[in-house]
């Protein structure tokens, strides 16, 4: 059988792979690749935007890490992780406890109601929030309704309540994808193993912790994952609700390189938070996976 | 598997409050949106609103934009992580693990890194307010989950139907584009419905790239809209709805696209 050129069976050595991997490889390159290194050049130097940079060596890392007032956003980004990432994660495990736990009529529509605020754009969501916590927004009636008066507030204007306002929100945005995931690695548990549990008289949380947990461990650790990279990227609720106000109270790492880098014309640190910030993404996800992953994820 | 009766109704009473937090939001704006401002008059629906915000607050050009964008994202991303998924997953070429884990980087570096210094980029060859500022770093976004999807897939594929495929005389080109790729269309769709959310709701890319204001995409002409019309609650309702719209309605009828693709790409990755 005689072979010919560009006829072989996938699989084989070919040059012409090259051709295949070349364009999405040319505009990735180009377009992610270049601007990173660029980012990393552009970390040692003081710049305005503008005229010539100045090159001050690791002068911006060094300021990231001691300069108080770069050191609060990343302080802020731990307080969203808790309400982004924490919060979702256990509500979802409960949920989807719940769902799996009894045959559930219409699982099927509160799955995708939960899930809904997922897709939602986040700015959308952001205009939505600012009115529910306006002044005379809808919180605030429903407090002065049931006597709560004291409580009621201007939340994203009050210096100690608007993180955990903003939190609260990207809990109503994470806690539909952390059910779904849990609902997918639960779909793998054996039916046999939670009538066997039963039996013995295990309560829903025995349950819970000694077969629903380690069955989800690779999904736990993927949940973690993405809602705490959520929580460290805030942009769009910030940029939308406060614009990191009231004073500096909600300025998070991506609101601080954007004001810093577009906005006030100081490149090099704007960009230095950005890897920083990268660095730090970087290392959550490899702390969750060490963690949490060590079972082989579903 | 049987539960006690209090034990169900507590599962009920859960879940219809998860659902309510859910949906309040969702509802309190629909409900924005067909109300009139004046003070009295709040009775009936009134579509009124997403005329004017289409007119006045410009949205309709904001979701020209957007469509447009989002558009050339989707068939471009598609298509580029398709060829190299195909080649990654099915040939064998010297270098393939390194291109492979060099393009899965983006997947880890968040877009903040990359799209500041882009924007200097962009405007030293003056690219910055155009389509191909706002299209071509959104498809390089989209390459790593794609790449890494597609090569999923052709990892996937049967090697017999190849065989027999190749013995009819068929090119590597013919077995990707007529039989491969067809058969794939599950993945494929699932990935473009990811991609098509993704690129629709994307904020800071379109922030930083479009500094004039002259191509707004959406979402970025309804946080402007919002600066700028502080006392129209119902506009600004209105233009919320129409962004979001899309996704939504697509997403209730494509839900298991989007649920299946968040979940397999997320425990896959």
């Amino acid at each position: 059988m005689t072979r010919r050129r560009g006829s072989r069976a996938p699989g084989e050595p070919r040059l012409v792979a090259y051709a295949y991997v070349a364009p999405a490889l040319l505009v990735f390159g180009l377009f992610l690749l270049a601007p990173l290194a660029y980012a990393v050049q552009l970390s040692f130097f003081e710049w305005d935007g503008l005229g010539l940079g100045t090159w001050v060596g690791l002068d911006n890392y060094v300021a990231v890490l001691t300069d108080p007032e770069l050191r609060a956003p990343f302080l802020h980004a731990l307080v969203l992780v808790v309400f982004f990432s924490l919060v979702p994660v256990t509500l979802g495990l409960v949920l989807a406890a719940l769902m799996t736990r009894s045959r559930v009529r219409g699982a099927g529509f509160f799955r995708t109601v939960i899930f809904l605020p997922q897709v939602v754009a986040l700015t959308v969501v952001a205009v939505v929030w600012r009115q529910i916590y306006a002044p005379t927004g809808p919180l605030n009636d429903a407090l002065r309704l049931v006597g709560l008066d004291g409580f009621a507030r201007g939340w994203l204007g009050d210096a100690d309540w608007v993180l955990v306002a903003i939190g609260l929100v990207g809990t109503w945005v994470g806690t539909g994808l952390c059910t779904v995931l849990f609902l997918a690695g639960l779909a793998k548990v054996g039916r046999e193993l939670y009538e066997a549990a039963r039996l013995d008289g295990a309560g829903f949380w025995t349950e819970l912790r000694s077969i629903s947990l380690p069955a989800v461990r690779g999904e736990l650790a993927v949940a973690l994952t993405l809602t705490m990279v959520a929580a460290l990227r805030t942009f769009d609720l910030v940029y939308v609700m406060t614009a990191g106000g009231p004073g500096n109270a909600s300025r998070v790492p991506s609101y601080e390189v954007y004001d810093r880098a577009i906005q006030e014309g100081d490149v090099g640190t704007g960009i230095t938070v950005a890897l920083v910030l990268t660095a730090l993404i970087l290392l959550a996800t490899w702390l969750v996976n060490r963690i949490a992953g060590d079972g082989e994820p579903a | 598997m049987r539960t006690s009766s209090l034990e169900r109704t507590t599962t009920y009473a859960v879940l219809v409050l998860a659902a309510l937090f859910a949906l309040y939001p969702i509802g309190l704006i629909l409900v924005k949106a067909v109300q009139p401002d004046a003070i009295g008059a709040d009775v009936g629906v009134d579509l009124g609103n997403f005329a004017e915000a289409w007119d006045e607050g410009q949205f309709g050009s904001y979701l020209r934009t957007s469509v447009i964008v989002t558009v050339c994202v989707v068939l471009g991303a598609t298509l580029l992580s398709s060829l190299a998924g195909y080649a990654f997953g099915t040939m064998q070429f010297r270098g393939s693990s390194v291109l492979f884990y060099l393009l899965l980087l983006g997947l880890m570096v968040p877009s903040e890194a990359v799209v500041i210094p882009l924007y200097f980029q962009l405007r030293s060859v003056d690219l910055l307010d155009t389509y191909t500022a706002l299209v071509l770093p959104q498809i390089a976004q989209s390459l790593a989950f794609g790449t890494f999807w597609m090569r999923a897939y052709f990892r996937s594929t049967s090697r017999e139907v190849v065989e027999a495929a190749r013995l009819d005389g068929a090119g590597h080109l013919r077995i990707f584009w007529s039989i491969l790729l067809p058969m794939g269309r599950p993945a494929v769709t699932t990935m473009m419905v990811l991609f098509f959310m993704w690129t629709w709701n994307e904020f800071l890319l379109p922030l930083v790239v479009i500094p004039s204001g002259d191509l707004l995409t959406a979402p970025l002409g309804l946080a402007l809209f919002q600066g700028q019309y502080t006392a129209g609650t119902s506009l600004l309702a209105a233009g919320a709805v129409m962004v979001a719209f899309p996704v939504v309605v697509f997403y209730l009828f494509a839900q298991r696209h989007f649920i299946r693709g968040m979940v397999d790409g997320a425990t896959k990755g």
